[in-house]
């Protein structure tokens, strides 16, 4: 029943928890940054027993196969606990310049990754809505972190309500399912799908399921919280969101639609595509009306979840190869968006901390006085923008390369054609911020700003080693999403 | 010499530059001798690589050389290869050769804002994106270098071009030309860039369906495509339309050239240079490279539209040209003329044309690169680029004006200069286009080239005479002015040798196409 080593990443995650709140609980409060660390060697003594599993190899189920470790779940654990330990190295500075409750707020990071975790071998239904109930409940209080700012309390309700409604949704999107089909657990409910694909309740199941995901991951027209949200939340808790609870999002419905509903995609396929093309438009043009940068970048996360919806799209048009071909292009684009979406959080944490502000305008010159965060903030946004050699060219050539598999499909040029199109316009918003930085003159006195923290340096680092090199040589993160693509298979 | 020949002599002209920005980026700014002389290094290193690569070519074979062919991206099974022609190797060498020219220039002359660290970094980005380009041998890795120079561009001309205000419609307040120009730029070619990578992939899909792995190799797309089973019907009219769109952006063919003249004028000397010289021939190369052998029936059925446009692109740039007060915008649409003659001798499909079109490249990049530097400096010594306002320039700046005398004769296609071949062989060329074009229509497009060689003729003479001659104006007479000092010089008169040794002895440039574009037209369009 129990397989200890499958397990050894929650274990070892679950008590990393209890040490955080151990360690905040005995140090100094100046020294409660040791919780932030003591969470970062956690993250990755979790992600030991990953590659030990790897090297084992095979698949490992548990509970009647609603528990299960496969190359997939093990790719999926290892961006989340990386993404954890990016997302805690940018939040150790941010926090001690506004003396929050430090120790809380990295438990609740490492408790809403733990959720992320849970959900990438979660096969079941309950599994899988317990896991994400993880990952959002600490996500709700975190972005209202900083009391004291009504934007903050805003985000954090408008979060915590859509939150709430989603789930509320995806779980009577889950109740019909297993109503119709008698079964919660993945496999299981692909199996009885024959017999009840006609059946309304059932697609109204899974039209409810996509739509709860689709809030998670802020696909419109559920993504009107976003913006609002990683406006008014911490910065980092902003970063946190726009990856680890986005991804975790993702990869609940790539696991819930390529396993459970691999029968009925027919009816999520088509739904997908419509959702696909109206994430990216809208998501885009609206990113091109931001003067602030960090409403910008929520927007420019929902043109991403656009474009991480593409591969699925025509997943009802596809067999096969071609269909394996979209789980990797939507997976791939993942791993690659999460690395450079984090860094450019990073970077906008680190000019906000210089400048004093999160607007464009207020950017103007950053070049001048700072030449190294402006660098970062090009490479980063570029890299988002899908130009060569950073590593977003990569995440948009596999999504174009998946919804082209079968050139003769109108759907899927036609669907090609509005993401390059999308591709162009998203260029001008992202542009538009590096004109202000390195076009633009620099303000007569420069704003007095503090120096760039240790931590938030190495995150910044970390996070340009992978652009860079993945721009070059893409099959650095390729690898990833090659082995994991297996999931795609019946 | 094995190691030469098996890639590394290429990966050598191609990444060198950007080892180069990798180690200027780790100097300190404040080490101004240091950060040039490492970047003029690394350019010439580049440089001279290439010309070992020239001396090392076997020019009696038609084939590729000194390639390579490893593991590259093996999930979407693209793979880096690379490999020179007889069609790449000219434009390899134009590119290191330029941009060494460009680092030699740029020793003592440095658009504002000052910061030769940044400007030189991108300009060695550019070199790695330009050579890359011309070797690369496999769809995405060409993706890649042709992309790779967007970035560096974009900066450059956003932040050292043109500070003079513009107004546009719909903007309240003036934009700066810069601003204006380089976002411009950068969308044009992204919005023709995106549709060629759709087509590209397009490609790949269709290469599996005679059995056959899918490939993005260049190689095994031509030869699949000259088979004529694959690549057919509409899917090939849709794919020549969407690779068609991402090189016509880049030539730029009339009418997606519009952000040329606003790009040209609005960079930096320099970045001006690299522009005309080497990143419109990126287009071009594309068409010779991979859309006639990969889709040669679409090409056959293309060939008229892309014949007109040429036509139109003639005549309009030179009709432009007639209308242009400022000089440095007159040679950029000229640049929309000289281009149109390589996309007519391209159209034609045949040996004589696609020589015609790459001798017509290296000369428009030699002798437009030559009258970009000359109106860079033009513009440093008088603070303007208005034609009404400069004069007399020939006995103001004798040296500068004497070289700019001639490369304007060299321009607008003097026999014996390098611009003559290109010209006068696209026009011969669609005499006698490929079997089964249209013959009137080919014939007429001669006539009307014929005729826009008179125009071009034409402005160019009418600049000299508003530049270089007549008396002094009133303004200059009191001004003292220094003429063209070394690093200026060393910069053109390699220029100015390299017209002459094309113009007199064309056969430096065709003795290495021929053999490559024979085997090209004979595969792909069976004569």
């Amino acid at each position: 029943m129990f397989d200890y080593h499958a397990l050894l990443p929650e274990f070892i995650l679950g008590a990393t928890l209890l040490v955080v709140l151990g360690v905040d609980l005995l140090v100094a409060p100046r020294r409660r940054w040791l919780a932030g660390a003591a969470g970062i060697v956690g993250l990755l003594a979790a992600g030991v027993p990953l590659l030990t599993l790897a090297g084992v190899g095979g698949t490992r189920e548990m509970f009647a196969g609603s528990y299960v470790v496969d190359d997939f779940a093990l790719v999926v654990k290892g961006l989340f606990l990386v993404a954890g330990a990016i997302v805690l190295l940018a939040s150790m500075s941010y926090l001690r310049g506004d003396r929050y409750y430090e120790g809380e707020y990295y438990f609740l990071i490492l408790a809403s990754i733990a959720g992320a975790v849970v959900m990438a071998s979660a096969r079941d239904l309950i599994t899988m809505f317990i896991g994400l109930e993880l990952v959002s409940a600490p996500a709700f209080l975190l972005a209202g972190w900083r009391k004291g700012d009504l934007r903050s309390n805003e985000a954090s309700l408008k979060f915590f309500l859509i939150g709430v409604l989603s789930s509320a949704v995806l779980l009577f999107g889950m109740s019909l399912v297993y109503g119709t089909t008698g079964e919660s657990t993945f496999t299981r409910i692909a199996g009885a799908t024959a017999a009840v694909s006609g059946e309304s309740a059932f697609v109204l199941g899974v039209l409810f399921t996509l739509v709860g995901f689709g809030f998670k991951i802020a696909a419109v027209p559920f993504h009107f919280w976003a913006p609002d949200t990683y406006q008014g939340a911490p910065l980092p808790v902003a970063a946190y969101l726009s990856v680890g609870s986005k991804g975790a999002g993702v990869v609940g419905l790539l696991t819930i639609c390529y396993s459970a509903f691999a029968g009925a995609r027919d009816v999520w396929g088509p739904a997908l595509w419509v959702l696909a093309a109206l994430t990216m438009t809208v998501g885009n043009l609206t990113a091109l009306r931001q003067s602030n940068v960090v409403r910008l970048l929520g927007y420019s996360s929902v043109a991403h979840a656009g474009f991480i919806l593409v591969p699925f799209a025509m997943a009802a048009a596809f067999e096969g190869p071609a269909l394996e071909e979209a789980f990797f292009g939507s997976l791939t684009y993942l791993l690659v968006y999460a690395f450079m979406n984090l860094g450019a959080f990073a970077a906008v944490i680190a000019i906000a901390e210089r400048t004093g502000s999160r607007e464009i305008d207020d950017w103007a010159g950053l070049a001048r006085y700072s030449p190294t965060l402006a660098t970062l903030l090009g490479v980063f946004f570029f890299s988002l923008a899908g130009i060569p050699p950073l590593a977003g060219w990569f995440a948009k050539f596999v999504m174009f390369k998946a919804v082209l598999g079968d050139p003769g499909n109108a759907w899927g040029v036609s669907l090609a054609v509005i993401a390059a199109v999308n591709a162009v316009i998203a260029l001008f918003f992202y542009a538009r911020v590096l004109k202000a930085a390195f076009m633009d003159p620099a303000p007569e006195s420069l704003p007095e700003g503090a120096p760039l923290s240790r931590p938030l340096a190495a995150a910044l680092v970390i996070t340009l080693a992978v652009t860079l090199a993945a721009g070059f040589y893409p099959q650095l993160l390729a690898f990833f999403g090659e082995a994991a693509r297996g999931l795609a298979l019946p | 010499m094995g190691w030469f020949e098996n890639g590394w002599g290429l990966s050598l002209i191609v990444f060198l530059p950007l080892v180069g920005a990798a180690v200027v980026l780790a100097v300190p700014r404040a080490r101004e001798t240091a950060i040039k002389a490492i970047a003029l290094g690394f350019a010439a290193a580049s440089f001279v690589v290439s010309v070992i690569a020239t001396v090392a070519f076997d020019f009696g074979s038609a084939g590729y050389q000194f390639g390579a062919d490893t593991s590259w991206i093996p999930a979407i099974d693209s793979r880096f290869h690379i490999g020179v022609d007889g069609i790449s190797l000219p434009l390899v060498v134009l590119s290191t050769f330029i941009t060494l020219l460009c680092v030699i220039y740029s020793w003592n002359h440095w658009p504002e804002p000052h910061n030769p660290k940044a400007f030189l970094v991108l300009m060695l980005v550019l070199a790695t994106g330009m050579a890359g380009t011309f070797v690369a041998l496999d769809l995405v890795l060409f993706f890649i270098f042709f992309e790779l120079v967007l970035l560096p561009m974009y900066f450059m001309i956003g932040i050292w071009g043109d500070r003079n205000p513009m107004r546009l419609p719909g903007f309240k307040r003036p934009v700066e030309t810069r601003l204006y120009a380089a976002i411009k730029f950068f969308l044009f070619t992204l919005f023709g860039s995106a549709f060629m990578l759709l087509g590209f992939l397009a490609l790949y899909f269709r290469s599996g369906n005679g059995g056959l792995p899918r490939t993005f190799d260049i190689e095994a797309l031509s030869a699949r495509g000259a088979e004529g089973q694959l690549f057919t019907g509409t899917f090939a009219f849709w794919v020549f339309f969407a690779l068609f769109l991402g090189f016509a952006v880049k030539v730029p063919m009339w009418p997606l050239h519009t952000w040329l003249p606003d790009a040209h004028t609005a960079a930096p000397t320099v970045g001006s240079v690299l522009l005309a010289a080497i990143l419109l021939k990126l287009g071009s190369y594309g068409f010779i490279r991979i859309a006639l052998p990969i889709l040669p029936e679409e090409a056959k059925a293309w060939a008229p539209v892309i014949a007109i446009l040429a036509v139109i692109a003639i005549i309009y740039g030179s009709l432009a040209c007639l209308a242009q007060t400022d000089m440095k915008r007159l040679i950029a649409f000229s640049s929309v003329g000289h281009m149109g003659f390589v996309m007519l001798g391209i159209s034609t499909l045949t040996e004589v044309g696609i020589n015609a079109a790459i001798v017509g490249m290296v000369a428009h990049g030699i002798i437009t690169g030559l009258l970009f530097f000359l109106a860079g400096s033009i513009q440093h010594r008088y603070h303007t680029r208005e034609m009404a306002r400069l004069g007399g320039n020939q006995k103001i700046l004798p040296r500068l004006g004497g070289i700019l005398g001639f490369a304007a004769m060299a321009s607008l296609g003097l026999p014996g200069l390098a611009g003559f071949w290109g010209e006068f062989m696209a026009l011969l060329a669609s005499y006698n286009p490929f079997a089964g074009a249209n013959l009137a229509l080919f014939r007429s497009a001669m006539v009307i080239g014929a005729i826009g060689t008179v125009l071009t003729a034409g402005y160019l003479l009418w600049m000299l005479q508003r530049v270089n001659l007549g008396e002094i104006p009133e303004e200059w007479r009191e001004k003292s002015f220094r003429d063209a000092d070394g690093y200026e010089l060393g910069a053109w008169v390699p220029l100015v040798l390299a017209t002459l040794a094309v113009g007199v002895y064309p056969a430096i440039v065709f003795g290495t196409t021929n053999d490559s574009v024979q085997r090209l037209v004979a595969r792909a369009f069976g004569g």
